[in-house]
């Protein structure tokens, strides 16, 4: 018997090829942004704070309305992809990715934020003191003690990415394949009353979610050294 | 910058109401301590001078190498030194072993210091080994710090109050690794601490630093026995002396120094041996001056000497009388009241009582 139907399945493996790669270059771009919030002493650090928090508080449609504009052919984001020749972002998966990552940014860079503040200066400066040069001491101090930091970055990026809806709606629409995600399945399968495979789709994301959650906080708990909270409010 | 020898630097750092305006000289061998009160800028010079802190207008070199001008700066991770941080910083991600190979495969080209097993026997840290630093105490986690610094291949070690956060038995047990890593590697360290104790017993060279300024620096000796010097000792002032052990009685369980022929100190022996360099402390507190041969006393050590300078003191009721003794400068903290009794001036000869010699071998 098979319980999803081939859309779904499709839906299913495009959501986790989205979330996977958007959480991959999150915790790549996301990094070098944290690191800056967390050392930078420049006076523009609150307005590029505020900026990375934005999307927690904006209505996911707000942001999906914007972007949707600035990928569109007279928006920025949509120039710059025709001038790349990938064609406007608006209604493609590239544009979904890039649209998820403004949406999940504050879900990986503030936990890697909060780990590299509570690591604070005097290990980066005990490692110099050994010899060990800004990169070498990047992989083999800071890294390692900030782990359970981007453990939480990567699972709350890829959980967040997983259960976005309003920004897919706007930025992707609902094409089959291309930016049809499992959360826009289910609305379609509810606004259709087939409430069956709603459930399914539901109930598989939910308990997904569950776990991944679960094991993340089994981990911080299991690491001795460090306790990151799932989430911290940004400083003022 | 001229060359020469040793860790020279100048430099001139601001940072709210603080200015750090000096220019110091440390020799090239043995312990030079940067002694001061709190907040007189000792951790900010000792960081200035490792490059750990951004100051602009700073000149450092080390040896004839020049690590910092204005022209230049030298990493910190680039230069040859070793630094141990007042509070034990070792990796908690790393075993004991794992952090004492960082510093090791990290080392530069310079000679070694010392070897693994060398460092790890001297510091007696073996069985510490396997452990990770969360299961060390704090005294243990430092003489990690210490092996770890050594193994970096440092030409010179910077020490910021490394005891400071040990309790006072833990202190004396470092101090003594101290001692031994200054007695048998010979490698050059710059200590900043506020504790005159320590000073006495490690340091070679002393820097007295006061509100950002240097108050006075040259070898420990000269600068300890100066009256005029605002050195702020307090309780604690007195000499330091260098001597080998020339007898040792056994009966009474004393040892011997002799400072010119026919003239000795003798004091607790405390399972020396014959010809063994030890430091002696004598505070000033400790010595008391008759102008008749004492007779009958129960102080043994009773020298001839002669008075070559008294100076006032911040408590209106003593007076600071310095010694010559036997080719070597003692002080004296004696009453002005007794002082005006027996008519002490200076180049009048005078017998000098020792109570008691510290010893810090």
């Amino acid at each position: 018997m098979n319980l999803f139907s081939s859309a779904d399945w499709q839906a299913i493996w495009l959501t986790l090829k989205l979330a996977a790669l958007v959480s991959v270059l999150l915790i790549l771009l996301g990094t070098p942004l944290a690191w800056w919030l967390a050392r930078s002493r420049s006076r523009f650090k609150h307005w590029v704070a505020a900026l990375t928090a934005l999307p927690l508080v904006l209505p996911p449609s707000v942001l999906g309305f914007y972007l949707l504009l600035a990928m569109g052919p007279e928006g920025p984001l949509g120039k710059v992809g025709l001038w790349f020749g990938a064609g406007t972002l608006a209604f493609s998966f590239p544009g979904l990715v890039i649209a998820s990552m403004i949406y999940s940014l504050p879900f990986v860079v503030q936990p890697i934020q909060n780990a590299m503040e509570t690591l604070g200066q005097r290990p980066l400066e005990v490692a110099a003191t050994l010899g060990a040069g800004p990169i070498d001491t990047f992989f083999r101090v800071v890294l390692p003690l900030t782990r359970p930091g981007f453990i939480s970055a990567a699972v709350l990026g890829f959980a967040h990415t997983l259960g976005e809806f309003g920004v897919v709606l706007m930025v992707g629409g609902n094409i089959p394949g291309v930016t049809q995600v499992v959360s826009v399945q289910i609305y379609q399968y509810v606004e259709a009353i087939n409430y069956r495979q709603a459930h399914l789709l539901s109930a598989s994301l939910l308990i997904f979610s569950l776990v991944l959650i679960t094991l993340l906080y089994s981990f911080n708990r299991g690491g001795k050294r460090q306790h990151f909270s799932l989430w911290r409010a940004p400083r003022p | 910058m001229k060359t020469a020898s040793g860790l020279l630097a100048k430099l001139c750092w601001q940072r709210e109401d603080f200015e750090l305006k000096l220019e110091l000289h440390c020799p090239a061998e043995g312990v030079s301590a940067i002694y001061g009160p709190s907040g007189a800028g000792k951790t900010t010079l000792l960081r200035c001078l490792a490059g750990l802190e951004n100051a602009q207008q700073l000149e450092v070199s080390f040896n004839g190498d020049c690590w910092q001008s204005a022209q230049q700066f030298l990493p910190v991770h680039k230069r040859p030194l070793g630094f141990i941080f007042q509070e034990p910083s070792l990796f908690e991600h790393l075993s004991v072993r794992e952090n004492l190979a960082f510093a090791e495969k990290r080392a530069g080209t310079n000679p070694p210091v010392c070897s693994f097993d060398q460092a790890v026997a001297l510091l007696a840290i073996k069985p510490l080994l396997g452990r990770h630093p969360a299961h060390l105490s704090g005294g243990e986690k430092q003489r990690v710090a210490i092996a770890r610094a050594l193994l970096v291949k440092p030409k010179i070690i910077f020490m910021d109050e490394p005891l400071a956060s040990l309790d006072m038995a833990r202190k004396r047990e470092i101090l003594d690794y101290l001692e031994k890593i200054k007695r048998v590697l010979r490698v050059p360290m710059v200590y900043v601490s506020h504790s005159a104790d320590e000073i006495a017993r490690l340091a070679d060279y002393l820097a007295v630093l006061d509100k950002g300024r240097l108050l006075a620096q040259g070898p420990i000796n000269s600068l300890l026995s100066r009256l005029d010097l605002p050195i702020p000792l307090g309780e604690d002032a007195g000499v330091i002396i260098e001597a080998a052990i020339s007898d040792i009685d056994t009966q009474w369980h004393l040892a011997k120094i002799t400072l010119s022929p026919g003239q000795h100190l003798w004091f607790k022996d405390k399972g020396f041996t014959m010809g063994q360099a030890v430091r002696i402390r004598i505070l000033a507190r400790d010595v008391s001056v008759a102008v008749q041969e004492p007779v009958n006393g129960s102080i043994i050590n009773v020298l001839p000497g002669r008075v070559v300078a008294c100076e006032a003191e911040p408590h209106p009721a003593t007076q600071l009388l310095k010694l010559h003794v036997a080719g070597y400068d003692l002080l004296a903290r004696v009453t002005r009241y007794s002082s005006q009794q027996l008519n002490i001036t200076a180049g009048q000869s005078i017998w000098i009582q020792i109570k008691s010699v510290a010893i810090a071998p």
